[in-house]
C-alpha cells in the first residue's frame, strides 16, 4: 500500500466536466486540493473546433473543448506528477488488472463509453466514448464508482463496466485506465498556471481554419448554408447537436466558457493579477452570449420563431468569435508579462 | 450567469441534477446544481425524434421484406453498419448481408447469440420485432419555447 494514499478516504464531489473532474478527484485524493476549474485551466481545456469533413454519427464534428485525454496529459505533466496510463487488448486482462490495482489501494481512472453505463439517465446514453470516471473499490461483482458528473457514488456491475471500457467506434477507449503513481512534485503552481493559459491562447488563436476563433468564424459562415446543404430536417438536427455539445452534461454551461472564467478568477488570486479578474468578467459575458445563442438555436429547431434564421444564428456566433478573439489576444499579452515577472523573481 | 438565473427545467437528467458554474452575490464563481435547461431538453428530444423516425422507416422496410429484423435492433441500439461490425466482430460485408431477410434467417445459433448478447435480448426474440419502440424520452409532450 502506497503511503501517500489514505485508503477508503476518497471524497466524492460532483463536478461539471468529466475529464477535469476525474483528474481533480485523483489529485485531491493524492493530497493536492485543486478545484475543477483550476484543473481545467492548467490542462488548457478550452477550445473550439468545427470540422465538417469529419463526421460523428453523420454530423460535422463540433467541439468546445480540447481533445479527450488532453487535460489529463497536460495537468499531470505540468504538475510533474508520475502517472501510469494503459490500454489493453483483452477485456479479462484489463478487469483483472483493475481488481489488482484496487486491492493495492489505488483510485483508478477509466475512459468509458456512456452508452453502456446503466446509472446514466437513459436519454443521455449515446455512443460517446470519451467519458471519464473513477473506480474506488469493489464488492462482489460490483464496482464502486465515483462518476464526476453524478451527484453521489454509484455502483456498476462488472459486465456493464467491462462493456463500457471496451466500447467500439470513434475514440474507442480500448480499456484505457490511468492512476497516479505518486503525489505531484510541484509546489509553486504559478508557472503551470501561466503555461496553461498560454496553451489555450495558442490553440484559440491558431492559424488553422477549423480550430479556435477561425473555427468559430468558419462555422458562422457554414451555418448559413446548412439548410441548403443538409436539407431543412437534417440542418435542425445539426443545430440540436451543436446545442448538446455546448450545454448538455459536462460543460458547466456556455460551452466551458464559465468554467474557464472561474479558472481565470482563481488564477487572478494566485498570481495577484487584476487584469485576469477583468478578463474573467468579460469571458462570463461571452459565456452568456453563448447561452443566448443556444436559446435562439432551440427556438430555431422548434420552428416557432420566424425571426431566428440560420443567418442570424451565424451572426451570433460571429459576435462571440469577435469578442473571444479580442479577449484571447489580451490574455496572450498578459501571460507574456506574467511570465517575465515570474522569471524576475 | 448569476446563481439565481441558473435554470431548473426538469427534462433529460430526470431526477438527477448536474452542476453549472454561476456567479454568487459577490461575483465569485461557484458550483450550482441545475435540473436541466430547456434548449438542452429540446435538442435532446430532437435527437430522439430522429431515432424514432429511423425506427419507423426500418419497421416499414422490414414489413416490406427489404430488411431483416436485425436492422431494427441495430437502429434501436443507435448503431450503423460499421459500428455493429466492430462490436460483433463480423466483417462489414457480412453485417450488411445479415441485414437482408434471407441470409438472416439462415444464421446459426452461434452467430445469432453474438447479436443477442450485444442487444441484450434472447436469441429467439431477435427474429421478431417488439410491439412498441421503447425510447427514454416521451416525444408527445411538447415543451414550450
Amino acid at each position: 500500500m502506497s503511503e501517500w494514499l489514505a485508503p477508503n478516504s476518497f471524497q466524492h464531489r460532483q463536478y461539471a466536466h468529466c475529464e477535469s473532474g476525474a483528474v481533480a478527484g485523483l489529485l485531491n485524493h493524492a493530497g493536492l486540493p485543486l478545484s475543477e476549474a483550476l484543473v481545467f485551466g492548467l490542462g488548457g481545456g478550452l477550445f473550439f473546433g468545427y470540422v465538417p469533413f469529419v463526421k460523428l454519427n453523420g454530423f460535422p464534428l463540433m467541439t468546445y473543448r480540447c481533445y479527450p485525454g488532453g487535460i489529463f496529459k497536460r495537468v499531470t505533466h505540468s504538475l510533474r506528477c508520475p502517472v501510469v496510463q494503459k490500454r489493453y487488448r483483452h477485456p479479462q486482462q484489463a478487469m483483472a488488472e483493475l481488481d489488482r490495482l484496487l486491492e493495492q489501494g489505488h483510485v483508478v481512472g477509466l475512459q468509458t463509453s456512456v452508452f453502456w453505463l446503466p446509472y446514466i439517465p437513459a436519454a443521455l446514453r449515446f455512443h460517446f466514448n470519451a467519458h471519464n470516471l473513477l473506480v474506488i473499490g469493489k464488492e462482489g461483482s460490483r464496482y464502486r464508482i465515483s462518476d464526476p458528473v453524478v451527484s453521489d457514488l454509484t455502483w456498476c456491475e462488472e459486465e456493464d463496466l467491462c462493456r463500457a471500457r471496451f466500447a467500439r467506434g470513434a475514440l474507442a477507449p480500448k480499456g484505457r485506465c490511468y492512476y497516479l503513481q505518486g503525489p505531484p512534485q510541484v509546489t509553486d503552481l504559478r508557472p503551470a498556471l501561466v503555461h496553461g493559459m498560454q496553451v489555450v491562447c495558442r490553440d484559440m488563436l491558431a492559424p488553422i481554419p477549423v480550430g479556435g476563433i477561425r473555427g468559430m468564424r468558419f462555422m458562422a459562415c457554414a451555418m448559413e448554408q446548412w439548410e441548403q446543404r443538409y436539407g431543412v430536417r437534417k440542418a435542425r438536427y445539426c443545430l440540436a447537436q451543436l446545442i448538446r455539445m455546448q450545454e448538455e452534461i459536462g460543460t458547466g454551461g456556455g460551452g466551458f466558457r464559465f468554467i474557464y472564467a472561474a479558472f481565470l478568477q482563481e488564477a487572478a488570486v494566485q498570481l495577484h493579477c487584476e487584469k485576469l479578474e477583468a478578463l474573467s468578467d468579460r469571458l462570463t459575458a461571452i459565456g452568456d452570449a453563448w447561452r443566448e445563442f443556444a436559446l435562439s438555436a432551440a427556438r430555431c429547431c422548434k420552428g416557432r420563431d420566424e425571426t431566428v434564421t440560420y443567418h442570424s444564428l451565424g451572426q451570433q456566433v460571429l459576435d462571440c468569435a469577435n469578442q473571444e478573439d479580442a479577449l484571447f489576444r489580451e490574455l496572450r499579452e498578459t501571460t507574456r508579462t506574467l511570465k517575465h515577472q515570474l522569471k524576475g523573481l | 450567469m448569476r446563481k439565481q438565473d441558473v435554470p431548473q427545467d426538469v427534462g433529460v437528467f430526470e431526477s438527477e441534477s448536474v452542476v453549472n458554474y454561476a456567479l454568487d452575490g459577490e461575483g465569485r464563481y461557484c458550483l450550482t446544481p441545475t435540473q436541466g435547461w430547456m434548449p438542452v431538453n429540446e435538442a435532446n428530444r430532437l435527437a430522439w425524434e430522429e431515432i424514432q423516425q429511423q425506427l419507423n422507416l426500418v419497421r416499414s422496410q422490414i414489413a416490406a421484406g427489404q430488411l431483416s429484423s436485425l436492422a431494427y435492433y441495430m437502429s434501436r441500439a443507435l448503431m450503423d453498419v460499421s459500428l455493429l461490425a466492430q462490436y460483433s466482430g463480423f466483417a462489414r460485408w457480412r453485417v450488411k448481408r445479415h441485414l437482408k431477410p434471407g441470409p438472416f434467417s439462415r444464421l446459426n445459433a452461434e452467430q445469432l447469440a453474438v447479436y443477442a448478447w450485444l442487444f441484450g435480448v434472447a436469441p429467439e426474440a431477435l427474429r421478431q420485432l417488439p410491439e412498441e419502440d421503447v425510447l427514454p424520452v416521451s416525444l408527445e409532450g411538447e415543451s414550450h419555447v
